[in-house]
């Protein structure tokens, strides 16, 4: 049975405070691994199935699509094709994103298990860690996690003397966010560039070498073995909202306590930066915060008792992204802020699409003219026409379109700061 | 030319995958931990192992930030330019570093020690500022912590 913490906070409740890894026997005493034994003997995919559409557990990556929905799509059955295929999104670049980092370092077995509970409901055989170059620690420590479940049968052939078997490797990337696009991650797990994909198909049907594949994030799969262990009843009872469980939430910029909790999913805003992050730093003031990462539009003052789960941050004019917050304050530039925002996109971009090949480059040129002296009349309008050209449904990935979230409610939220950089019409026309 | 184990060790990586193209990325690190960079006779040789095109292998190679296709220093420092370690001071450490190191940003030392990139969220951004100095993480920089650093790899020989 799992100890009381794990019990409120299933994802981070065992983790080590000395920051070491949670070893196979370690996770096994914390109840790890039960979930596995039961489903293998007692559950077949189907009941898997239900059980986690029924937590109404939603993805942590960043779109926030229903996990079970997205599972029951995958063919299923003797005619299905095969292999099928799972994959972990371990790549986690999203700017103001530091959330799978804490579990792929503290507890990689959670991670496995979780896993494997997944490809044995959609029947995978085959699986991918898919982890960004950057976390060395987390590599060695994924490693040693799959070698040690080998040893014991978790994984490979005939997992724990069943006729179900599932091998799992770790790819290491080469760094490139678009490589966490679901469908520029099989591009880069085929050693093809990253572009991503024409949809549909859907990779649920056509994924990895053509064949069904899931890809999902880290704590979406974290969650997969305590929701099997302890229930779907029990796991929507941590939430504070009408999905299921607990969220890692984060607040970075000039915070007294910047970091990382696990705390029930509708957690509101206000809770997370007053008494998880202490507050601003002394000398500094609130002015917004984007909510769940650099794609995400920027919330203000009024927001701040915004619960952050899925309804709640959309209905306030955002989105709850990976739920990690970066926070600006009033001694930081907040056109200084969009430009940087916008230059991470603009240099991340595939360039596949007119509209985000041209049109970030050309935002950030807008954005540094401002910041230069250089600001013309019209040019907020011009920002405006961007953020609608790389509008939803306008691009063929969901990178321009984030883009733009924090720059249209930039240009909303703080358009003063905008216009204070732009010369008055009066004396543009009289310099002409 | 690579030595015969970066060919196995290239080989047996592909042998993980269905398909050997799946393994370039992995191949070209295995080139990169020998020889910091991927020349274009490595890269064919790679292209080679893993039949592929020397062009479609170059294509995937230039797609990364962290596939060098031009020789590097001793020590790649990579530094986070992203929003968090942006607003926590990084244009400050960033000045530090082309100072220290007389270089700008994607340049290498005239001895060879470091170069110098920048480089999008490396995924501490509570610690920030942050960068890496091969793979090494360090974070929550100030100028003082940056000559600490830089002094220990100055002296160090490379591992
Ligand atoms: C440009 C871009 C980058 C993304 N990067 C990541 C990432 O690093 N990790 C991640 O889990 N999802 C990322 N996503 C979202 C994925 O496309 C996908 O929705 C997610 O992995 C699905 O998993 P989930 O349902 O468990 O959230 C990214 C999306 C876009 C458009
Ligand atoms: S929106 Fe941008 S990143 Fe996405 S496919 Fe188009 S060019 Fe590539
Ligand atoms: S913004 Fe620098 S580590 Fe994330």
């Amino acid at each position: 049975m799992a100890n009381g913490s794990s019990m409120d906070k299933p994802l981070t409740g065992d983790l080590r405070s000395d920051g070491a890894v949670l070893d196979l026997a370690a996770y096994e005493k914390a109840g790890g691994y039960e979930a596995l034994r039961r489903v293998i003997k007692e559950m077949t995919p189907a009941d898997v199935l239900k059980e986690i559409t029924d937590s109404r557990l939603r993805g942590r990556g960043g779109a926030g699509f229903p996990t079970g929905q997205k599972w029951s799509f995958v063919p299923m059955g003797e005619n299905a094709p095969t292999p099928k295929y799972l994959v972990a999104n371990a790549d986690e670049m999203e700017p103001g994103t530091f959330k799978d980092r804490m579990l792929l370092e503290g507890n990689p077995h959670l991670l496995i298990e979780g896993m494997i509970l997944a490809a044995y409901t959609i029947q995978a055989t085959d699986g991918y860690i898919f982890l960004r170059w950057a976390y060395k620690l987390a590599a060695e420590r994924i490693v040693r996690a799959l070698a040690e479940a080998r040893d014991k049968g978790y994984l490979g052939k005939n997992i724990l003397g069943s006729d179900y078997s599932f091998e799992l490797d770790l790819h290491t990337s080469a760094g490139r966010y678009m490589c966490g696009e679901e469908t520029g991650l099989l591009n880069a797990l085929e050693g093809k560039r990253a572009n991503p994909r024409a949809k549909p198909p859907f990779p649920q049907v056509s994924g990895l070498w053509g064949k069904p594949t899931i890809v999902q994030n880290v704590e979406t799969l974290c969650n997969i073995a305590p929701i099997l262990r302890n229930g779907a009843q029990w796991y929507l009872g941590l939430s504070r909202s009408e999905d299921g469980g607990t969220k890692l939430y984060g607040v970075s910029g000039k915070v007294k306590r910047p970091g990382a909790w696990e705390l029930p999913l509708g957690t509101t805003i206000r809770e997370i930066l007053e008494r998880r992050a202490r507050g601003m730093q002394d000398g500094h003031q609130f002015r917004g915060v984007l909510p769940g990462g650099a794609s995400t539009d920027f919330l203000v003052e009024e927001h701040l008792d915004t619960k952050m789960d899925y309804g709640s941050v959309q209905a306030a004019g955002s989105r709850l992204g990976t739920g990690l917050m970066v926070v600006l304050d009033d001694k930081t530039s907040v056109v200084g802020m969009v430009l940087n925002l916008e230059r991470f996109f603009a240099q991340e971009s595939c360039g596949w699409c007119t509209p985000c090949r041209d049109g970030l480059p050309w935002t950030a040129r807008i954005l540094q003219g401002l910041l230069e002296g250089r600001g013309r009349p019209g040019d907020l309008e011009r920002l405006e026409m961007q953020t609608r050209m790389m509008g939803p449904g306008n691009t063929f990935c969901a990178l321009a379109p984030g883009a733009m979230e924090p720059l249209q409610s930039a240009l909303k939220y703080f358009r003063e700061d905008f216009e204070k950089l732009i010369p008055s019409v009066l004396s543009h026309e009289i310099s002409c | 030319m690579l030595t015969e184990q970066e060919r196995e060790r290239i080989r047996a990586e592909a042998t993980h995958y269905d398909y050997p193209q799946a393994a370039c990325v992995e191949a070209l690190k295995i080139v990169q931990e020998g020889h910091r960079w991927v020349s274009d006779e490595h890269l064919k040789e790679v292209a080679g192992l893993l039949d592929m095109s020397p062009e479609a292998l170059d294509s995937v190679a230039t797609f990364y930030n962290l596939i060098f296709r031009k020789p590097v220093g001793e020590n790649v420092i990579l530094l986070c330019d992203s929003v968090s370690c942006w607003i926590l001071g990084y244009e400050n450490i960033c000045a530090h570093l082309k100072t220290r190191l007389g270089v700008e940003l994607g340049e290498t030392t005239a001895d060879g020690k470091f170069t110098l990139l920048p480089m999008a969220c490396l995924g501490t951004c509570d610690r920030g500022p942050a960068m890496m100095v091969g793979s090494d993480l360090h974070r929550n920089l100030d100028n003082e912590k940056v000559d600490e650093i830089l002094g220990r790899y100055r002296q160090t020989p490379e591992a």
